[in-house]
């Protein structure tokens, strides 16, 4: 009936790709080193590929391939100016989009997770939905959705949609019935199981299903941004490479949408830090 | 307190665990219910506790027919069944939280007189006191992953009491504990007992911790359990049995009753 495993249970019954406890990803800072500080290691991490980006520019000393002065200097002039806008749009799309796939994914894995007869129902059709590419869904979807945001957004919020159902899901599903039990025995009927269980237990699935797609959401706005648009950083780095041949600007616009996937990895992990501080302790 | 009339129950793949059992259990007496593993110990807690349906049969606790976990039952289990999000005052705060999310609406809240506040200054003026008194408030901050087992089941322990309970149920409440640690628990559920007077049904698999903690103590064995085998044990309940000639004795008794169930 119980099962005799060891009083300090985590948190699923089998570790699943969810982390259970500890800080997933970043590497613990050595306080004791300036350079052990994380925030450190990045820009040094950054400035070693700056370096080896002028080291390649020199050798091929091509137009194709400017030197990140070059670059830098046209992406602080065009910060000022139109690829600041640009920036905005596409910031815009990958957050409202995002936040879209949080708001309608997160309760659907939540009752998905807790209910075994539902998730017999849907977890075929997930089975099949998970692995189409749904990128090769932009030309239908501007075909429904026309121009606009609407269709960039609809697309982003299809893939993040599905990766953060099947986790929040594998959590909700995950949880020891231990832990339930002696919450509904203080009182909890469903409704605060919700609230007071599975929707705290799935905020870390949350955020690694965010931080796994990040990469993802920016590289499918780039492909989006590249139809029916003239807005967006993916219409700015095709414009500039493959009509105005302005490599630098092109650059430009890669560093941005670089930074653009770099500021949101980081929003998440800070998201984490803060709402999942049990995570980091101990 | 506690009736079971009559009470059937069958696991998931259909092997009988209890056929028309009986059992009745006196406002403020201290059970304890003794038997080896799989012989339905813990699902009688849970069926007492009201997370199991039975099959056949009732469940009365407290003169009402048990349909869903009671407000008044207190229940505490082996793995402390703590949010490992929520720090230790948290955690002891949980059931405060739950009365004040429902309101007293006599299902998941007891039904009482309006006027209680659950804001969180008020939580915090109930928790804090059983904090102190079961030596947490130093770790009131931390996480149950930052604690010992020992202050993790503390924290379930003030977690329960914080809510007044008239019934406490345990499930083997101190088996993954190290000896002193048990034992220093043993004696706080002694202390708190003697003080509430609380009706107190203890699980566990351990014939010293039955001998100790049981005035009565109910045994299980073979399945399907029918009849109901109890062990009258009316010195216990105090820190001392553990050195009284009759704790000997009675442990002798239960372990050859014991061998003779299974």
């Amino acid at each position: 009936m119980k099962p005799d495993g060891p009083s300090q249970a985590p948190l699923e019954r089998s570790s699943g790709r969810t982390a259970g406890v500890g800080p997933p990803g970043r590497p613990r800072a050595d306080s004791r080193h300036i350079l052990g500080s994380f925030p450190a290691q990045v820009a040094l991490a950054a400035l070693a590929l700056v370096l080896a980006w002028e080291a390649l520019a020199l050798i091929v000393r091509r137009p194709i391939l400017p030197s990140p002065i070059l670059v830098f200097q046209a992406f602080f002039t065009g910060l000022a100016g139109d690829l600041g806008l640009h920036f905005l749009a596409s910031l815009w799309r990958v957050v409202a989009s995002t936040a879209l796939a949080v708001a309608l994914a997160v309760p659907a894995g939540l009752v998905l997770g807790q209910s075994e007869r539902l998730n017999r129902v849907f977890t075929p059709l997930l089975y099949l939905l998970l692995p189409i590419p749904k990128v090769v869904l932009i030309p239908v979807i501007l075909l429904f959705l026309g121009v606009g945001d609407l269709p960039k957004i609809v697309i982003i919020f299809l893939i993040l949609f599905f990766q953060i159902l099947v986790l929040v899901r594998d959590q909700a599903a995950g949880i020891r019935p231990e832990l339930v039990h002696s919450v509904r025995s203080l009182g909890a009927g469903r409704r605060a199981l919700f609230r007071f269980v599975y929707l705290p237990a799935s905020l870390p699935a949350i955020l690694t299903a965010l931080r796994q797609s990040v990469g993802t959401a920016v590289a499918v706005l780039y492909v989006a941004e590249l139809f029916a648009t003239q807005r967006g950083l993916g219409y700015y780095i095709f414009l500039a490479g493959s009509t105005l041949f302005d490599y630098p600007k092109m650059y430009a616009g890669v560093v941005a949408m670089s930074l653009l996937g770099l500021g949101l990895y980081f929003a998440v992990d800070a998201l984490h830090r803060r709402l999942c501080p049990w995570q980091f302790v101990g | 307190m506690i009736n079971v009339r009559d009470l059937t129950f069958a696991y998931p793949d259909g092997t009988l665990v209890f056929e028309g059992f009986n059992w009745h259990v006196g406002a403020g007496e201290a059970w304890a219910v003794l038997g080896p593993s799989g012989c339905g110990k813990t699902t009688l807690l849970y069926l007492l506790a009201g997370l199991r349906r039975p099959k056949g049969g009732e469940v009365w606790i407290g003169g009402e027919r048990l349909v869903r976990p009671r407000p008044g039952t207190g229940l505490i289990l082996q793995d402390f069944g703590l949010l490992p999000w929520a720090t230790v005052r948290e955690n002891a705060a949980l059931g405060l939280r739950l009365r004040g999310f429902y309101g007293p609406d006599g299902t998941h809240a007891p039904r009482q007189a309006s006027g209680i506040a659950f804001t969180a200054s008020a939580v915090r003026a109930q928790v804090d006191p059983w904090l102190e008194r079961l030596g947490l408030l130093a770790v009131a901050g931390n996480f149950p992953a930052q604690i010992s087992g020992g202050q993790r089941q503390r924290t379930a322990i003030a977690r329960t009491f914080v809510l007044a309970p008239d019934l406490l149920l345990m499930d083997e409440p101190f088996a993954a504990l190290d000896a002193p640690t048990r034992e220093s628990l043993q004696n706080l559920t002694l202390q708190l007992r003697a003080e509430s007077g609380l009706t107190t049904v203890i699980v566990t698999h351990t014939i010293e911790e039955a001998a100790l903690l049981g005035k009565r103590v109910l045994l299980l064995g073979r399945l399907p359990n029918r009849e109901t085998r109890i062990v009258e044990n009316p010195d216990a309940g105090h820190l001392e049995f553990r050195e009284a000639p009759s704790y000997a004795s009675v442990c002798a008794q239960l372990r050859r009753a014991l061998e003779a169930a299974s």
